[in-house]
């Protein structure tokens, strides 16, 4: 649905984004992090026709963006990262002249009734923008983006400035528009990314560090996976027992707060479960297993490794 | 272009700007109604154009165009026209035609003192029309002009100022022919562009096919300058 090759923009002798390359598929919602200054505003403002791109090309739908501007940007319903609304207007009027700007054919009344019921925004109809709140301009923005009901929603972090709430609402929104539209959404909370997305798109830079799943993300980024025992019996039987498991690099017995049991942190090879043959060689023995948690490393640590300066050098030393 | 058009035209009523403009219009077009025409008692409404040729193209027009893009580029909103399914220009014709339109009403009111004479004596119905004609076509080319200027820059103040510049510059050009009477290519280049000889002609009710091309087609170049300057902010 959407197509990005080798996307380009250089601001004067800046380059804001270095020839990134994606494809989004129909239904999919894509995640797209990067921290602040990635070049995230700037890759959604060159795949909605606002910016050009220096070089590379975008096409949603199969139209290019460049090449036949119209009947790309009919596809897409666009949430800037400030709503590009007008004050001085009441939400009626406004919704009324998106609607007309976007040419939609769909029945007028009916489809925006729609629209302001999902958003939640009928019983502030009536009212000037500038009269809302943050939250509500927030609603009237992504209001505005659902009107006539294009295939791609492209949407730069919709839920800053709402309350908590809100922010569970609009989640459960995007969850659900996920389902009949191709949906791309910029966000720098990795919760509601990893809440909400079917795939990520980690930008830094301007470079694309990392394009997954999160638990894929999350799988090959910790490589030193660990387990977290606690059992009950003597230290060092157990520890030896369970250093003859097939799998296990090294077991460090730790001081546990519950007496008569040790906890132990123990490091496995490469891709190895010893989850079966640990529980059954502790049950022959008859050294109860009391907990097992395993320690994987959050997406906040691999966001942060992905972008931090250090990796993103190492990278630019790689192309 | 419909809905630009019909969005801003509406919000020059939801803003001050739209009434404060016609009010300035009416108010100096019926001030001298009222002197010459009611009080003294002439038939002939060229004061009454004179009047508005002076104060208001320079005075009003620039604020009448000012906020057209630059409050657009301010507020973002920017975003919302140019990933909408609409090509640039429809969306600085709509623009263009609806401070077209306001102006228009604005003047229209001379029509009305037109009217208003016709049932005591005859006006000349050939100069009224010349200068309302005349009016009309010089008025959309500085709202041109001004549409340019706010595509420019985000501030209304900077639009203002630079439309009045360029305006009274294009109006004042003749007197550099005198200026510099020793450079003879000059005084075509200068006699060309001279707007107010052009616009000379239209105030005795002289309409030549030659000073309306001139001005339909200035206007034309800077709505495409203004498209241009649009498309190019896109591109840097």
């Amino acid at each position: 649905m959407i197509d990005v090759q080798n996307l380009t923009k250089n601001y004067g002798t800046h380059c804001a984004v270095d020839h990134i390359s994606f494809h989004v598929n129909e239904g999919e919602i894509l995640g797209f992090l990067g921290p602040n200054g990635a070049g995230k505003s700037t890759t959604m403002n060159m795949l909605t026709g606002y910016l050009s791109s220096t070089d590379g090309a975008v096409k949603i739908g199969g139209y290019d963006i460049l090449e036949e501007p119209n009947a790309a940007k009919a596809n897409i319903g666009y949430l800037p990262e400030q709503p590009p609304l007008y004050m001085d207007m009441t939400v009626r009027e406004y919704l009324d002249f998106m609607y007309e700007l976007k040419k939609c054919t769909l029945p007028r009344a009916q489809h925006i009734a729609e629209i302001c019921k999902i958003m939640k925004i009928d019983h502030v109809y009536g009212r000037l923008i500038k009269n809302l709140s943050k939250g509500y301009r927030q609603r009237v923005g992504m209001a505005q983006a659902l009107i006539g009901n294009p295939p791609v929603l492209i949407l730069d972090e919709p839920t800053v400035g709402l309350d908590p709430s809100q922010i569970v609402e609009i989640r459960a929104l995007i969850k659900a528009l996920g389902k009949k539209h191709t949906v791309i959404l910029s966000s720098h909370i990795l919760p509601e990314v990893e809440a909400v997305c079917d795939r990520l798109v980690i930008i830094s830079n301007g470079r694309i560090v990392a394009d997954d799943t999160a638990d894929n993300l999350i799988r090959n980024y910790s490589s030193d996976r660990r387990l977290m025992l606690r059992v009950a019996g003597p230290a060092f039987e157990v520890e030896k027992l369970i250093h003859g498991i097939e799998g296990v690099k090294s077991v460090h017995p730790l001081t546990s707060h519950e007496s008569g049991t040790t906890d132990f942190a123990i490091e496995l090879k490469e891709g190895a479960d010893i989850r079966y043959a640990l529980f059954n060689k502790l049950a022959e023995n008859k050294f109860p297993l009391l907990s097992s948690r395993s320690m994987e490393r959050s997406l906040e640590d691999i966001f942060m490794t992905l972008t931090t300066e250090n990796f993103s050098a190492k990278k630019r030393g790689d192309r | 272009m419909r809905a630009v058009f019909r969005k801003e035209f509406r919000s020059y009523f939801t803003s001050p700007i739209g009434f404060i403009v016609l009010a300035f219009i009416y108010f100096f077009g019926s001030f001298s109604f009222f002197a010459y025409n009611m009080t003294y008692g002439y038939t002939s409404l060229q004061y009454v154009f004179q009047s508005l040729y002076s104060i208001l193209l320079l005075l009003v027009l620039p604020i009448l165009t000012m906020r057209l893009f630059s409050d657009e580029r301010r507020q973002k909103t920017d975003q919302a026209l140019f990933t909408a399914p609409t090509s640039l220009t429809s969306i600085v014709m709509g623009k263009f035609f609806a401070a077209l339109l306001l102006y228009g009403i604005g003047i229209g009111i001379t029509l009305l003192y037109a009217v208003i004479i016709a049932f005591k004596a005859s006006p000349d119905w050939l100069v009224v029309s010349g200068n309302f004609l005349g009016l009309l076509l010089l008025g959309g080319m500085i709202i041109a002009i001004g549409l340019l200027v706010s595509c420019l820059t985000e501030s209304q103040f900077i639009a203002v100022i630079g439309t009045f510049g360029i305006s009274l510059a294009l109006l004042l050009i003749d007197s550099l022919s005198s200026l510099f009477r020793s450079v003879t290519w000059l005084l075509p280049v200068v006699n060309f562009l001279s707007v107010s000889q052009r616009y000379a002609g239209f105030t005795t009710g002289l309409v030549r096919y030659n000073d309306v091309i001139f001005f339909l087609s200035m206007t034309a170049m800077f709505l495409f300058l203004a498209v241009r300057v649009l498309d190019r902010k896109r591109w840097n």
